[in-house]
């Protein structure tokens, strides 16, 4: 089932454990202190960004219609599947960065270590293995959280249902 | 960018700020820039890196970790992480003290020649403090006496700190009472670090009472040291007339730029840059002559004892630099930025530390170690290198801001309040007076650093002139002091911004509204004047009877907070801007902010806004005032003045 990276903001303290997290794992050794001393470095896929009044972790949001993947004249962007993020095959890409150009929301960019872009894949091993994204695991507010349209649907419903009972509350009061 | 706040409120500094971008070099706010967003949980105070079982973070919202891995709690790991501040902060100044001392100590023994006793009175005066006899004894033999002495303070063992005999009696009752009566100066900075190990001390109450007896040993301590024996070698500062700004910097003469803090230094080079060989070595090197300017604290030791001009305030170390006209930059200790270095590289200005304490890795940064048996020669060596660099500076990059404003500078405890009653009636009686009488409301302390997360200067103005309107007379130091030293504040034409009582005094007597008493070691000096109002009489019995706050509304170091917890704990409310980083934890902040005042008579506030930090302090004063039963004020309508007017142009 193909799940979404959720930010509750308000929870968010810009401490940047998720850009870390990201790294490693997209990193050779995935063990922190090595990965500083890789070469190329490893580098995050989320960045944390200052908004007036809140911090966001910003990162790809799998489009479902994806302008990336459209505009990829190499089929390095893809899909395994319907549910499967949008995945980059790194030997396919040919850094002509129009996907990032495409990209609505300026988190596809090119790295320039390895004439590549960069994108999050929602730690797309960990996942198929049963495991979180690693920037949801690592963040110590639990303002990232990883979740299907399904359960984000039902919350909604769930919250919706309590206003209502407080609203009958009050007009029955 | 949501951060694109304005950066600071001098048009110098807003100029070199300019050129910065122009050339892409990076300062400090370019820097803090790029750090945006900053870390929360090191903001509120929630990290813990004192164990390898960390580090180990609180969530403030609840659903994370509620304590540490050893089981602290938000209130244990922020006290602690506080009191380890306060422990940096007291280090800093006392060293400062300490090596004062020493100079002192190797004039006494005759192992050097370069210093001397510049104020015989005041060693004689500190000497009976000490209980040393001075009757027919040679001067060297008291220095070294006095310094040995002083020394003692640092190792004590049993007892407290001298100088804090000079706190109000009832003062120092309750310290005895709470436990915080300062003991050794090294064993206090001791404690701290031990009381904070992992697995000591997790009460958050006593871990902060440990903080505020290690806070109070640098204000009655390292700091009261440091001001006094100054005094007794370099002289004890009288008012002086002097300018600031960047526009000091001269274009046809050798400039040399000192910062940091410690007099020892910065005393010899005022000494070697005045030396008649010096300046025909300059001359000969085709300059006019040799301008030294001062940045931070160093700055002002050297301005209140001998006028020498100063270039800026903490923010500005970088920018004096990019003026392309600094031929050298001498740096000793606390404040030096790292990124100094990244910014001389830019140009041909030498960067030469002093000390072994402070030093800058790269063979283009010249390390010329200053020590008191050579302290001349070194200088002139160091003046020397600047001399010889103005050959290669380029004059097609220069640009030097023209902006200067004039000040005062040179009040200390011993004379700032005299001036109020004139040659003939030198006593504290005419302050007392003025403030029983109601032509001034009370005092302020505004001091402390600079920090780009506000508009620099901004706050330390907009504070102080909304004091003054409110004829509170304001006194000031360190980075502070230098920022409304270029506003004009600390000129007597600032008068014409004060309150119509506070204006009539400043005119009658011809002092600025806003009196600079040095460097931010000296705000032992502040602690010293308001014992000597309590002394006059008419005005309480504890200092934390008397019309008086602090504020610190741009502070950036440790020692900021060392000396917030000494001048909160002698009974003095104290707003910081931002808060200190122990927001997070519930207890502690709930202590700052309102549990001292049962135990000290005063508490911190924390108030980014400085008209609303104005205000809370002058309802503050007005409190004490009632509690005095002291008059209404003359005139409770004040002229209005406009707080962000210009007052000094160019």
């Amino acid at each position: 089932m193909k799940a979404m990276l959720v930010t509750r903001t308000s929870l968010c303290l810009a401490c940047k454990a998720c850009e870390i997290a990201c790294a490693v794992e997209h990193s050779a050794s995935k063990d922190l202190y090595t990965a500083i001393q890789e070469s190329p470095a490893p580098c995050a896929r989320v960045t944390v960004l200052q908004g007036e009044g809140f911090t966001v972790p910003l990162q790809c949001r799998q489009c479902e219609n994806a302008p990336c993947m459209q505009v990829c004249p190499t089929q390095a962007l893809s899909r395994l599947d319907q549910s499967s993020p949008v995945l980059l095959e790194e030997n396919l890409c040919i850094g002509c960065t129009w996907c990032v150009q495409a990209c609505p929301f300026g988190v596809i960019r090119l790295d320039a270590q390895s004439h590549a872009i960069i994108k999050c894949d929602q730690c797309f091993a960990r996942v198929q293995s049963g495991e979180l994204p690693a920037c949801v695991v690592a963040c110590p507010t639990h303002a990232l959280e990883f979740k299907t349209q399904d359960e984000i649907l039902a919350e909604k419903r769930e919250a919706t249902l309590a206003e209502i009972r407080g609203t009958l509350d009050e007009v029955t009061k | 960018m949501a951060n694109q706040k304005k950066r600071t409120a001098d048009h110098a500094a807003e100029q070199m700020l300019g050129r910065a971008e122009q050339l892409g070099i990076e300062t400090a706010w370019h820097r803090w820039e790029a750090m945006q967003p900053q870390c929360g949980f090191g903001k509120l105070g929630l990290c813990c890196r004192h164990c390898n079982m960390g580090p180990c973070r609180i969530d403030p919202f609840g659903s994370g970790p509620k304590m540490g891995v050893c089981g602290a709690t938000a209130d244990t790991i922020a006290a602690r992480h506080l009191v380890r501040m306060i422990a940096a902060g007291t280090a800093a100044h006392s060293d400062h003290g300490r090596g004062i001392v020493h100079a002192l100590h190797m004039f006494g023994e005759g192992e050097t020649v370069d210093y001397a006793v510049k104020d015989e009175a005041k060693l004689l005066a500190i000497a009976a403090e000490y209980g040393i006899a001075t009757k027919g004894v040679p001067i060297k033999k008291v220095a070294a006496e006095v310094a040995e002495a002083a020394y003692e303070e640092f190792g004590r063992q049993f007892g407290h700190q001298r100088f804090a005999e000079r706190a109000p009696e009832k003062r120092r009752q309750l310290w005895e009472r709470l436990g915080v009566s300062p003991r050794g100066i090294d064993r206090e900075v001791a404690n701290m670090m031990n009381i904070t190990l992992m697995g000591v001390d997790n009460d958050y109450k006593s871990i902060l009472t440990h903080g505020i007896r290690g806070a109070l040993v640098n204000g009655w301590g390292g700091s009261m040291i440091a001001t006094e024996m100054s005094d007794i070698l370099f002289g004890g500062p009288k008012p002086i007339r002097a300018s600031v700004n960047l526009g000091v910097l001269r274009e046809d003469e050798v400039n040399i730029v000192v910062h940091g803090h410690e007099p020892t230094l910065s005393e010899m080079i005022v000494a070697a840059a005045q030396d008649p060989e010096m300046i025909a070595l300059a001359q000969q090197h085709g300059a006019k002559g040799i301008t030294l300017a001062g940045i931070c604290c160093t700055a002002n030791e050297i301005l209140m004892r001998h006028g020498v001009p100063i270039a800026g305030n903490f923010l500005m170390q970088e920018l004096a630099i990019l003026t392309g006209a600094v031929e050298a930059m001498i740096v000793d200790v606390q404040c030096v930025m790292p990124g100094l270095s990244e910014v001389t590289r830019c140009y041909h200005t030498k960067l030469v530390t002093t000390s072994p304490k402070c030093r800058f890795p790269g063979t283009d940064v010249a390390h010329i170690e200053f020590d008191e048996k050579h302290a001349f020669e070194t200088a002139k060596q160091i003046v020397r290198l600047a001399i010889e660099n103005y050959a290669h500076r380029d004059q097609s990059k220069v640009r030097i801001p023209q902006n200067t404003t004039g000040l005062v500078a040179g009040f200390t405890a011993e004379n700032a309040f005299r001036f109020l009653g004139g040659h003939y009636r030198s006593s504290y009686r005419p302050l007392n007076n003025a403030i029983i009488e109601g032509r001034i409301r009370g005092l302020a302390g505004v001091v402390g650093c600079n920090n780009p997360n506000v508009c620099q200067d901004q706050a330390h103005l907009t504070m102080t002139r909304e004091l003054i309107k409110h004829d509170v007379l304001v006194v000031q130091t360190g980075c502070a002091a230098i920022a409304c030293a270029k506003d004009g504040l600390l000129a007597p034409e600032g008068a014409a911004l004060a309150g119509p009582g506070l204006r009539e005094i400043c005119e009658t007597v011809g002092i600025p509204p806003v009196l600079h008493l040095g460097a931010c070691v000296d705000n032992s000096r502040i602690l010293v004047a308001l014992c000597n109002v309590l002394n006059e009489g008419g005005l309480g019995e504890d200092l934390s009877d008397i019309p008086v706050a602090g504020a610190a509304p741009e502070w950036m170091s440790e020692k900021a907070i060392s000396i917030g917890f000494y001048v909160v704990a002698s009974g003095i409310y104290t707003v910081f801007g931002t808060p200190h980083p122990v927001m997070g934890a519930p207890n502690v902040t709930d202590y700052l902010l309102r549990g001292m005042e049962e135990d000290y008579g005063a508490t911190f506030a924390f108030e980014e806004d400085p008209i609303k930090a104005a205000h809370l302090m002058i309802d503050h004063i007005n409190k004490k005032r009632a509690a005095l039963k002291l008059r209404p004020m003359l005139h409770d309508t004040y002229a209005e003045t406009d707080a962000t007017a210009e007052l000094v142009g160019v």
